[in-house]
């Protein structure tokens, strides 16, 4: 089902041969207790550059206090035409949400 | 890349994945929903969003050099500093729009090559020169303020990775404007000379900032192509006079005037009016043949040229340690 090829951000990192320079993706995370956001991408020599010029580029307002880079071809994301068919299985499962249970309406702190 | 595209449009009937594709794309826009990298689109929309995001970032990057100029002319350390926010934000912002035109499959070399060699465009206020420090106040106020009316709605683009650089750019945006105004502000505030100083640089600017947003609708064909497709919201009209609206209330007060005595409120239609626009000039410095074309270009192939040891010497040291950690 997963695929490495076709992922949008290999998708432009191999096609971008910017002397070699590899397609990084960056995570920032705004502030201690929430999870590293994907931010953007951007192309740098090498990983220590990349962690450079993601701080530049994507914190200059403070909005940062940990980045992560990743190789945009390290990236392994489902396959994008078989969309349907993968994520369909929640479909008709309303059960698994809270909402689904109707007759407790009104119950306090339930 | 090249070769996809090619062989897509040899084919004289769609192909049914094409055709499935076509579909899916025609629903995700009726929805108003959001185009994302992987999903099938029709080769004219990616080409639209290339030619439309590259030509924004490109106009982002030769749009530091006015701005640029003024660094060493600075009136205090305060406003040098202020000064280089702006400029390191312009290349940001490129650098958003660059990635988000790449996920379109056009690398960046490519999108360089472009703009190094004339064959791409970048918005026409930038080939004016910025001659006093009150230009800098007039560039905030009106060229970015006419940028953010155009921007707003281009953060809701269909195109998802074009709409996420935009937010990201808005929110940056505000402050350019605000810098601006507050530059004229006290200029308009200070000795008769700073006063006239602040007009004129007003009475220069007004009209290119207002052929920021485009020809007029009648003139703009592609406009309703991605009106269609959810690239643009508002026609290039309806947004010109929106921004007009803005900037003769704000101007009252600096104290100062626009040069453009046409400009009134139409009850009837529920816009603003202004003057005709002289888009003689327009075309002529979209042509290149505007007041700074030549400097503007030759400075950014001198800036890349007198970067490449730079990016040539990263590479080196990258591959270097590259080795190096192969051998260990």
């Amino acid at each position: 089902m997963a695929t490495a090829a076709k992922t949008p951000v290999t998708e432009a990192g191999q096609s971008a041969n910017r002397g070699s320079w590899p397609l990084w993706e960056v995570f920032v995370r705004s502030a201690r207790g929430l999870s590293h956001v994907h931010a953007g991408s951007l192309h740098a020599p090498d990983a220590e550059m990349a962690v450079r010029n993601a701080r530049d580029l994507y914190t200059r307002r403070n909005e940062g206090v940990s980045l992560w880079v990743v190789p945009a071809s390290a990236i392994v994301a489902s396959d994008p035409d078989a969309k349907g068919a993968f994520f369909e299985s929640p479909q008709g499962k309303d059960y698994r949400h809270a909402m689904y249970y109707k007759k407790s309406e009104g119950v306090k702190h339930l | 890349m090249a070769t996809q595209t090619d062989a897509r449009e040899l084919h004289a009937v769609p192909s049914e994945e094409d055709q499935a594709g076509q579909a899916y794309f025609d629903r995700i826009i009726a929805e108003d929903s959001r185009i994302e990298p992987s999903d099938w689109m029709p080769e004219a929309y990616r080409k639209t969003l290339v030619r439309q995001i590259s030509q924004h970032a490109h106009s982002e990057i030769i749009g530091m050099q006015p701005e640029a100029n003024f660094i060493t002319r600075a009136p205090s350390l305060k406003r040098k500093a202020i000064l280089m926010a702006k400029v390191q934000d312009e290349a940001g912002h490129g650098l958003y729009l660059y990635s988000a035109a790449e996920t379109l499959g056009t690398p960046r070399e490519e999108l360089f090559d472009q703009l190094l060699t004339g064959r791409a465009k970048y918005s026409s206020i930038f080939n004016y020169p910025a001659l006093t420090w009150a230009d800098m106040g007039a560039i905030g106020w009106l060229v970015d303020g006419a940028a953010i009316v155009n921007q707003v709605p281009l953060c809701r683009a269909s195109y998802g990775p074009y709409g996420r650089a935009m937010v990201r750019i808005c929110k940056e945006e505000s402050f350019h404007q605000r810098q601006g105004f507050e530059i004229l502000l006290e200029l308009a505030n200070g000795t008769p000379a700073q006063k006239q100083m602040a007009q004129d640089a007003i009475n220069r600017f007004y009209a290119p900032a207002l052929m920021m947003f485009g020809p007029n609708d009648d003139a703009s064909p592609n406009s309703q192509q991605s009106m269609r497709w959810n690239i643009k919201r508002f026609s290039n009209d309806e947004l010109r006079q929106r921004f007009v609206g803005m900037i003769q209330e704000q101007v009252k007060v600096l104290g100062l005037t626009l040069p453009d005595d046409k400009i009134r409120f139409n009850e009837e239609t529920g816009q603003w009016e202004h003057g005709e626009l002289d888009w003689n000039e327009f075309y002529e410095v979209l042509k290149g043949r505007g007041p700074c074309n030549a400097q503007r270009m030759e400075r950014r192939r001198e800036a890349h040229e007198n970067g490449a040891w730079v990016r040539e010497a990263a590479s080196a040291y990258a591959a270097k340690q590259a080795q190096k950690a192969q051998v260990a």
